[in-house]
């Protein structure tokens, strides 16, 4: 198990160097001096070039980056040029309303995939499994930012039942929630159909198998057969796809965020960009890609820990 | 003749399941209004008229008018040409890459291969929208940037097929008997290995077209895609959802091609799918 | 008292190109604290027959004539899915051949062993101590420690051990072991014959011994039906059949037996020809086709011909097949 692990941690640590090389020669080739541009048409070619020196930018590109890999290991990603304050601090600020709208999708899709990929498979090739088919195929093919928006209209707008805007008042969790509804179905929806959709096919492939036979053959009943022999099998595939969920997830929360004026990594990341806050956008980046990998690590141990099989073959 | 008759056959096919009917209906429906755009629409799509500001749906307006009095249903006509144009063309664009690493990949020395995957599994760990709105930084709104995201975002999948299929057949009999007779790699590629990776990964190539439809939409919604004044179906909602409070048509004009349009495609490479590969059918 | 008496059994599978007679007319019964083997090759019916008595036929099978008798008085052909469920497991208790497939990954042994006790009152520190009671029984060492394991962590001839003693857990009447050691080598088969045979007289069971491994058959078996093609061809005393075979089939099976070769061949003798089509059964014998006596008489059904008291040989050459195989 540790050695499974570790395996997997070593992975994820190279694919993040990779990443961060990448990063390092887009950022690179940005043009324009970052310097200037934070500072502005009006400043001084000495105000700029000492904001240079202070960014580094005025050493040669190799020790830039050596620069930038080693104080991001030490979990330095620079300080936000205008506040003076440290980026790692002002994107960790933004994290838990990103992870909350994603916790709130992974809910949708877990609470509503699960059992509709369940109750697919077992009404196998009936007018139930049609529509749960095409109900999650349709749910995958709408762009999640259209669901926000329509949902918004809907619910917020025109029938008013849920709020529109925020995350709801600090330490009042019921109006959180609420504030949470909507942003998160959006980010969610489209994971109820391809879980349902995974669930439903590894569901059908584990009742097919010979363990289930000997099951009905001691007599156990189909419910017990069905929801706890086979299920625990069939839902075991929705944990690698929740891991590479949460990245397209992280995407469209940044949608989800804008749509709904939540704060968050995404909508930070968004204003950002429109004014040319480079350190921030590096930086949260950096951040939402080891969050990505570290939670596909995760998923794989899960699923190492959750199935036997998985942990035998790499011991 | 011959393949009029064959593209037939295979229409029937399809229609015969009523999803694929419907997908095919909505994508003929989505492909002939861009096509006909300049027909069909009233107005030009970037025509202002400040006295029909914010009017709603008649049958003047089919689809209303937006917050400086352009028509919208004209405008939904012309972003539908942006739309598919950037789907062909990104698609395309991202296919012959992908092909052209993942031979790369899959026949090359061993060094290269575990280069290139790594650099995909890299590229797949940035979540896509932030890694589009950091390259649009760079290289500014257009609808060039638009391209080079959606090869950014769908390549690292296409190579990897391609080869894993490479690495497949590298080893069939087939192609061992033609190296033994002394044919270049060019050749083999070309001719012994090529033609039986293209199949799956077409019909995967037209299930992404729905993807690209949404990053086109969503780049453009957050100011990030295609210029204003162009019309596309993302500025359309950009500029509705301003305004959402009292002129909800805007945003309802903006997302329904784009509803449409996803379903179609998605419906028509589903029952694609399933007649011609059902191989692929596990992949979600 | 017969335990099992199966009265001109047929299923039909319905697929694509027509309806599939995979068993015609199966008799056979199993008596009270015996063991009886079925022999054949694969695609003779076996699952099917051992699906059918289960109720567990897949959805497109059907039981198209004859009954199933349990214990005199359940026709297991109309039982309805509970009735049938608590007889499995608790009446009728089955080892299937694949041990490594046969129990569910992702449950300890101990879990799945106390499941299958679901209908007894006991506590559950009461089952698992009977469970570990069966573990013992079937020489599971350390069997409490090894409760909490999961089936990966045992090797394949344990997993079968752990199969047995659940199947033999709730005292069934009726245990149906479905080639059971086939997956197994064969210093292990021995143990496992042993093992069952050894719990069968102190369970007191029926054992419905299914095998296409001749010797194992002969070790073990009290009575034994051949089956071709869905049918029961012969059946009778291990004795009999061995000794005194009257289906050509049956004689040319003997024949091709490698453990009782009596010379040297250079080539392992095989019977010519292929199982018939299924869906397309000749009329009369089902072995015709790959039969040296066949005539015109083969292509009328072949009545069971009674060769001694309980010896039935479904032929009309039930005398002149003496002259076939390694016994002429």
């Amino acid at each position: 198990m540790l050695r499974y692990a570790l395996k997997r941690l070593g992975l994820g640590i190279i694919i993040v160097s990779v990443a961060m090389m990448m990063l390092f020669a887009m950022v690179y080739v940005i043009p324009g001096d970052p310097a200037s541009v934070a500072l502005g048409p009006r400043a001084t070619q000495e105000m700029v070039e000492s904001l240079r020196a202070r960014m580094g930018l005025d050493q040669p590109i190799w020790i830039q980056f050596a620069r930038f890999y080693m104080s991001a290991f030490r979990g330095d990603l620079g300080t936000e040029v205008l506040s003076g304050r440290p980026v790692l601090t002002v994107v960790l600020e933004q994290l838990p309303f990103t992870l909350t709208l994603i916790a709130g999708a992974i809910s949708w899709s877990v609470l509503l995939g699960i059992p509709l990929g369940c109750i697919a498979a077992v009404k196998r090739g009936g007018f139930v499994d049609r529509v749960i088919g095409v109900l999650s195929v349709a749910v995958i093919a709408v762009p999640s930012f259209v669901i926000a928006i329509y949902s918004l209209l809907i619910f917020a707008v025109a029938l008013q039942w849920l709020p529109a805007i925020g995350a709801g008042e600090p330490g009042n969790v019921i109006s959180q929630l609420r504030h949470l509804i909507l942003p998160s179905l959006a980010v969610g929806l489209g994971w109820v159909g391809y879980i349902a959709r995974i669930v439903r096919a590894s569901m059908l492939e584990t009742l097919e198998a010979s363990h289930i036979r000997t099951a009905r053959a001691f007599g156990l009943t189909d419910r017990r057969i069905t929801y706890s022999y086979a299920l625990r099998i069939a839902v075991l595939p929705t944990i690698t796809l929740l891991g590479v969920g949460i990245g397209h997830m992280l995407s469209s929360s940044v949608f989800a965020e804008i749509v709904f004026a939540r704060p968050g990594i995404g909508k930070l990341v968004y204003e950002a960009i429109s004014v040319r806050n480079y350190p921030i956008v590096t930086g949260a980046v950096l951040v939402t890609t080891v969050f990505f990998v570290v939670v596909n690590v995760i998923a794989d141990i899960v699923i190492g820990a959750l199935d036997p099989r998985v942990r035998a073959s790499f011991d | 003749m011959l393949r009029l008759a064959k593209i037939w056959r295979i229409v029937r096919r399809i229609v015969r399941e009523p999803l694929g009917a419907l997908g095919l209906g909505l994508v003929v429906l989505v492909v002939l209004s861009a096509l006909f755009a300049d027909v069909l629409a009233s107005y030009p799509p970037t025509k202002l008229s400040p006295a029909d500001r914010f009017a709603p749906a008649s049958f003047q307006h089919l689809l209303g008018t937006d917050h400086i009095g352009r028509d919208l249903f004209s405008r939904v006509l012309y972003g539908g040409r942006i739309a598919l144009s950037i789907a062909l063309g990104a698609t395309g664009a991202s296919l012959v890459i992908g092909i052209m690493l993942g031979l790369i990949a899959g026949y090359g020395p061993r060094w290269l291969d575990n280069i290139l995957l790594l650099v995909f599994d890299a590229l797949k760990s940035f979540p896509t929208v932030i890694l589009a709105l950091t390259l649009v930084t760079i290289t500014g709104p257009s609808l060039m940037s638009v391209v080079l995201v959606v090869v950014l975002v769908s390549v690292p999948g296409y190579a990897r097929i391609i080869r894993t299929q490479t690495l497949v057949l590298k080893s069939a009999e087939h192609v061992m008997a033609a190296r033994s007779m002394g044919a270049g790699s060019a050749r083999i590629l070309t001719v012994h290995i090529l033609p039986n990776v293209i199949g799956p990964i077409l019909i995967l190539a037209s299930m992404d077209i729905p993807v690209v439809v949404a990053i086109e939409a969503g780049l453009s919604f957050l100011g990030m895609g295609v210029r204003p004044p162009t019309p596309s179906w993302g500025s359309i909602l950009n500029d509705g959802f301003a305004n959402i409070r009292d002129s909800y048509w805007i945003v309802v004009a903006g997302g329904l091609p784009i509803i449409l349009t996803t379903l179609g495609f998605t419906f028509l490479g589903e029952t694609l799918r399933d007649l011609f590969d059902p191989r692929l059918k596990g992949r979600v | 008292m017969t335990v099992l008496d199966i009265r001109d059994l047929s299923v039909d599978f319905a697929t694509e190109s027509g309806a599939l007679q995979a068993l015609r007319k199966v008799s056979m019964s199993v008596p009270e604290n015996r063991i009886v083997g079925v022999v054949g090759e694969s695609g003779c019916g076996k699952s099917t027959l051992i699906n059918a008595i289960l109720g567990l036929l897949a959805d497109n099978g059907e039981v198209t004539s004859g009954e199933i008798l349990f214990e005199g008085t359940h026709d297991l052909t109309t039982l309805a899915g509970t009735a049938m469920r608590d007889l499995r497991g608790q009446k009728i208790a089955t080892v299937f051949q694949d041990p490594m497939g046969a129990l569910n990954p992702v449950l300890s042994v101990g879990r799945q062993m106390r499941d299958i006790q679901y209908r007894s009152n006991l506590s559950r520190r009461e089952k698992d101590a009977r469970s570990i009671e069966m573990l013992r029984k079937v020489r599971i060492p350390d069997a409490e420690q090894r409760l909490v394991q999961f089936p990966h962590e045992f090797s394949g001839g344990m997993k079968q051990r752990i199969a047995i003693a659940m199947a033999l857990m709730m005292e069934p009447s009726l245990l149906i072991a479905d080639e059971p050691t086939t997956a197994l080598d064969a210093t292990l088969e021995v143990t496992i014959i042993e093992l069952l045979k050894e719990l069968q007289q102190q369970i007191g069971c029926s054992v419905l011994f299914i095998s296409h491994h001749l010797g194992v058959i002969a070790e073990l078996c009290d009575e034994m039906i051949v089956m071709y093609a869905g049918e029961v061809v012969e059946s009778g005393t291990t004795r009999d059949v061995f000794h005194n075979a009257r289906h050509p089939y049956t004689r040319k099976l003997l024949a091709c037996d490698p453990a009782r070769l009596t010379h040297r061949a250079r080539r392992l003798p095989t019977i010519p020809g292929t199982l018939p089509d299924l869906r397309n059964r000749p009329e009369g014998c089902v072995f015709q086709a790959r039969c040296e006596l066949a005539d015109a008489t083969c292509s009328r059904m072949p009545p069971d011909e009674e060769i001694a008291p309980g010896h039935l040989a479904r032929c009309w050459h039930t005398e002149a097949s003496v002259m076939i195989g390694a016994g002429a």
